[in-house]
């Protein structure tokens, strides 16, 4: 145990490599449906609408207000309740798919906080004139004002994905195996914990890096030049 | 083309117009004028409805823009209007800024579209910005292409708030000299500006505002000539001695 053996690594690799798949596919999911359904519930939070700012502000509150944990392990056991009441007959989904819809579900209350800030930041005139040249609401958020606000909120979008990607590891909760969860699993095993988390540390460390480089990049490339 | 009849209109138990009107022949030019917070504004917004009112009523081109079975959109598309800071989409080319509610609201083609939109920019002078994005492009410049954006939709009127107040007054003649040009090509024109130049040399009529009431609505001739009211002759005073 003395000298340092990373063929532990190599000897495991496919199913690192499977974990790490799964790590970024959830990842991937989640914020663009987080995305998706926070840009939704930001726009039901700013419309005129009382209803349906009351929903969006409880969703938001809600979600952002109970730990991310408690989320998985709820959803891994009401989904097939749900389920099982819609379809009338028991579906089990497994641990590693009902984690896609839970961080899609989530994250979408984080990524509405970001895209409300967006919109907001618009100023009123170009609502105004989006409405001025006969678009409708509906024309004047699609065209003028959601991507004004995205490319603005980008980075902090980006920011928020780093995040997302890092807490995907929470899923041990329920059994299911994502990157860091192999690692863990290995560890157990073959009893090389170092060689393990440094190489786990390192992969996590240039895959953010790497994002964070991107998200400098998006910036520069797709800037609004004003 | 433009009737205005009792409007009046209230932010809460602020009254901030009241019981204005007034109306816009067809190839008629008004301008309006009056000192800040009068109400100008708000007056020329009710006009394309991006401002409600809570009484009186406003008929563009036979339609009553109060009316909740107006179809607001299609009437605004044809109205066009340009605003005091130009607010041309900053994340769209000059061309796409052009191009864009003729093809997303009057279901225009591309290429139709795009065609009508360089021919316009050409007429403001600034064919040769059509690939630029308007941060690159002097206040001057913007406002000219916010006119083009505008007379793309091919309007019936034209609403304008201030248009030059917001430039460097370098570059106020080369929007005028549009506005101008529009005026005597028989454009139906309700301009809030306080370029007495232009009222002078387009207007047929001008509307003095007050503190939300229309104070004054004469004839050019008329109002430059002599205004009968003490508040109208006291702002001309201050803004023609500038
Ligand atoms: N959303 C609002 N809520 C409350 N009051 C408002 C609102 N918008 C405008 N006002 C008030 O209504 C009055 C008229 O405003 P308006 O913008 O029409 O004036 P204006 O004549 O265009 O002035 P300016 O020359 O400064 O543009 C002002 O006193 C203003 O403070
Ligand atoms: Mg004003």
């Amino acid at each position: 145990m003395s000298d340092f053996d990373f063929s532990v690594i190599a000897a495991n690799w496919a199913f690192l490599a499977e974990g790490l798949r799964y790590t970024l596919q959830v990842t991937v999911t989640a914020m663009l449906g987080g995305i998706l359904i926070g840009t939704l519930l930001a726009l039901m939070r700013l419309s005129s609408i009382v209803p349906l700012q009351w929903f969006a502000a409880g969703y938001v509150n809600v979600f952002r207000s109970v730990p991310l944990v408690q989320v998985i392990l709820a959803f891994y056991l009401i989904i097939p309740l749900v389920l099982q009441m819609i379809t009338g007959k028991s579906t089990p989904i497994g641990a590693a798919n009902s984690a896609y819809f839970t961080f899609t579900i989530f994250e979408a209350a984080y990524y509405s906080e970001i895209m409300r800030s967006g919109i907001q930041s618009i100023p009123k005139g170009q609502i105004a004139a989006g409405y001025a040249l006969g678009f409708t609401y509906g024309q004047t958020m699609r065209f003028v004002v959601l991507p004004q606000a995205f490319r603005n909120m980008l980075p902090v979008l980006l920011t928020q994905t780093i995040i997302l990607f890092q807490d995907i590891s929470l899923v041990y909760a329920i059994g299911a195996t994502d990157f860091f969860g192999a690692a863990d699993k290995i560890t157990q095993r073959d009893l090389r914990p170092v060689e393990m988390y440094t190489t786990v540390a390192v992969v996590y460390f240039v895959i953010c890096f790497t994002l964070s480089r991107l998200v400098k990049l998006l910036q520069s490339r797709i800037a609004i030049i004003r | 083309m433009i009737e205005i009849k009792n409007v009046s209109k209230w932010y809460g138990s602020f009254q901030v117009l009241t019981d204005c009107t007034t109306q816009v022949s067809k190839s008629e030019v008004v301008v309006v004028c009056g000192p800040s917070g009068s109400g100008k504004s708000t007056l020329i917004k009710c006009v394309n409805a991006l401002e409600p009112f809570q009484q009186g009523s406003i008929v563009v081109n036979g339609i009553a823009v109060e009316d909740p079975k107006t179809d607001l959109p299609k009437l605004r598309a044809k109205v066009g209007m340009v605003f005091q800071n130009f607010e041309l989409f900053p994340h769209m080319t000059i061309t796409d800024n052009l191009a864009i509610a003729q093809i997303k609201v009057l279901g225009r083609g591309r290429e139709e579209a795009v065609d009508k939109g360089l021919k316009l920019l050409d007429r403001v002078g600034l064919k040769s910005q059509a690939a630029k994005f308007p941060g690159q492009l002097s206040g001057g410049q913007q406002q000219r292409v916010a006119i083009a954006r505008a007379l793309a939709m091919d309007p019936i009127c034209m609403l304008f708030d201030e248009p030059t107040s917001a430039l460097d007054p370098e570059m106020i003649n080369e929007v005028l000299d549009v506005m101008v040009q529009l005026a005597h090509e028989g454009m139906t024109m309700m301009c809030v500006t306080h370029e007495m130049g232009f009222a002078r040399k387009v207007a047929n009529r001008v509307i003095f505002m007050d503190r939300g009431a229309i104070v004054e609505d004469a004839a050019k001739e008329d109002f430059f000539g002599q205004p009968r009211s003490e508040r109208a002759q006291t702002f001309l005073a201050k803004i023609l001695n500038h």
